[in-house]
């Protein structure tokens, strides 16, 4: 369990985290979402244990941070965006270096070694020296080096910037797996990608939290509700009345563009083959079906129109 | 204790496998042979002694040269390319931070002093000196690095690049080695001060003869050890910037 409470960061008259508070359970995935100068990283950092919080308490399975800063930043993992990497040194010998320096003893390390180098995708390259390493490979030791000590709190700050898209992916599958055995807090500016890894949003506005829960609270649908976006080729009427005759259809919502219609489209259950099925069998000349999360998006332009203003 | 020694152990392990250290230690040692060459071994006739006495003078130089270049990455090089937040993040004190840190340097500038031992035995053989002075000679080096290595490491923790910590760094020394020079413009009780706290005048030159004082020892202790504190304490603010 990982507890922020009233934590406050100031640098010099600036008020960069205000106030913030907020629990989060065990074995979740939560992104950490905010424009720049949010006061992301500043909150990251404190959490992490490497800059000192102005007032407020961070604890970690109980174990707070100003009364045993040790034995706190022993269950914390951190990656920055650019991982810290000693670059002259091979894999192995830079994950027993950051291992031994966390209090790992050397049978233990011996024994995590070969199941984080397997679970960070790093099979094949524990040998080579990191300089000779793509980015996305180094990003990897950087989570090994992460993970070795086995923290309660793993932080992320931006873990797919740079990365390409297969290296997102594997990545993601990274995250997700992490999230079975700790927490995992990520820090990211792509939302679509913290709403494919993350369990739940906290978002963060002007050094305060400006939203806390998953995406469905906010969008504000019950769990049992699936959200997608259709386009079609036609008239909106046509659309509307063969989504009318569909009992599983809740709400929907529509916008009429050059000789096709978009629909937004909340469904009761996941029956979206269902509403496929139904919408060809209609006649609706179907060009588009995704998921539609637009929540997050439309809250973060929110943020930024109210920044502007 | 651990992680102490887990710092000076990579630091000393930076130095033997990458080129930079190597470069430093051969430089050192050819230097080194050079002035033994040069002036050591001149064509005038020189007691044995006197001899190792200037050894022991010129490789103070060279010892305290490869000691600020030694430690101008220590600190400034993690900041730089952003590995410091693995020490920062890591359940360590920024003490043993900075005491691994300093080892790692220290030992390494200790392998270079001792491969230089060639020199005296070279007397040795052409001549007579005594073993005391040789291991009185090595202390004051030991002792002079040391303080060397700890001003290099304060100079790094305040600097933000590598350049910069090599310059503060030169500068700190060189304003404590004339400590002599400005003892003899000054009044008591100032030139008295000025005299103690001078690096090389008044507390090397016994060891170069042979001799060592508990108050030359004790005042390298004291700056090793004033250093490191304020290299720790600059860690330990940084932290609030």
């Amino acid at each position: 369990m990982i507890e922020v409470e009233h934590l406050s960061r100031y640098y010099g008259q600036h008020r960069a985290v205000d106030d913030v508070s907020f629990k989060i359970g065990d074995n979740t995935v939560v992104g950490f979402v905010g424009l720049n100068g949010a006061g992301k990283t500043t909150t990251l950092k404190v959490i992490a244990g490497l800059l000192p919080p102005s007032a407020g308490t961070v604890r970690v399975d109980g174990v707070d941070m100003a009364t045993a800063p040790e034995s706190f930043r022993k269950q914390i993992g951190f990656l920055p965006e650019t991982p810290p990497l000693y670059t002259e040194q091979t894999v192995t010998d830079f994950l027993r270096f950051v291992g031994s320096l966390r209090g790992v003893s050397p049978k233990d390390l011996e024994e995590r070694l070969p199941g984080v180098i397997q679970r960070c995708q790093l099979s094949g390259r524990e040998h080579w020296v990191i300089d000779e390493l793509s980015h996305g490979y180094r990003k990897r030791v950087g989570i090994a080096a992460t993970i070795l000590h086995k923290p309660k709190l793993v932080i992320l700050d931006e873990p797919i910037s740079g990365l390409d898209p297969e290296q997102i992916s594997e990545m993601r599958s990274v995250i997700r797996d992490l999230g079975r055995e700790c927490t995992v807090l990520v820090s990211s500016h792509i939302l679509s990608e913290v709403q494919q890894t993350c369990d739940r949003v906290l978002m963060l506005h002007r050094g305060k939290i400006a939203y806390e829960g998953t995406e469905r609270d906010m969008e504000g649908r019950p769990d049992s509700s699936t959200l997608v976006r259709i386009a079609v080729r036609g008239e909106q009427g046509a659309l509307q009345a063969a989504l009318k005759s569909l009992d599983y259809v809740r709400e929907a919502q529509f916008t009429a563009l050059d000789g096709s219609v978009e629909a937004v489209i909340e469904l009761d259950g996941d029956r979206r083959e269902d509403l496929v099925a139904a919408l060809v069998m209609a006649g609706q000349r179907l060009r588009r079906v995704e998921d539609a999360h637009d929540a997050l998006e439309q809250k973060f332009l929110e943020l930024s129109r109210e920044g502007a203003a | 204790m651990n992680a102490v020694f887990l710092l000076a152990r990579r630091e000393l392990s930076t130095y033997l496998n990458t080129w930079w250290g190597w470069v430093i230690l051969l430089v050192v040692l050819l230097i080194d042979g050079l002035l033994f060459n040069a002036f050591a071994i001149s064509n005038k006739p020189q007691y044995s002694a006197e001899v190792l006495e200037s050894f022991f003078y010129f490789s103070s130089g060279t010892t305290m040269i490869a000691g600020l270049i030694l430690t101008m990455k220590l600190l400034a090089q993690e900041r730089e390319s952003g590995t410091m937040v693995l020490l920062e993040s890591a359940p360590i004190s920024e003490a043993q931070v900075v005491s691994g840190k300093f080892l790692g340097a220290w030992g390494f500038l200790m392998v270079i002093t001792a491969l230089t031992l060639y020199m005296p035995f070279l007397i040795q053989l052409n001549g007579k000196v005594s073993w005391a002075q040789i291991g009185a000679g090595y202390l004051g080096l030991a002792s002079l690095g040391a303080a060397t290595v700890a001003i290099g490491t304060f100079a790094s923790s305040l600097a933000k690049n590598q350049v910069l910590a090599a310059i503060l760094g030169g500068v700190m020394l060189v304003t404590m080695l004339l400590g002599w020079m400005l003892s003899r413009q000054t009044e008591a009780p100032i030139s008295g001060v000025l005299a103690y706290l001078a690096l090389y005048d008044r507390h090397y030159q016994p060891f170069m003869r042979g001799r060592i004082n508990t108050e030359d020892l004790v005042y390298y202790g004291s700056v090793v050890f004033a250093f490191l504190l304020m290299s720790t304490r600059v860690l330990q603010a940084r932290r609030w910037q």
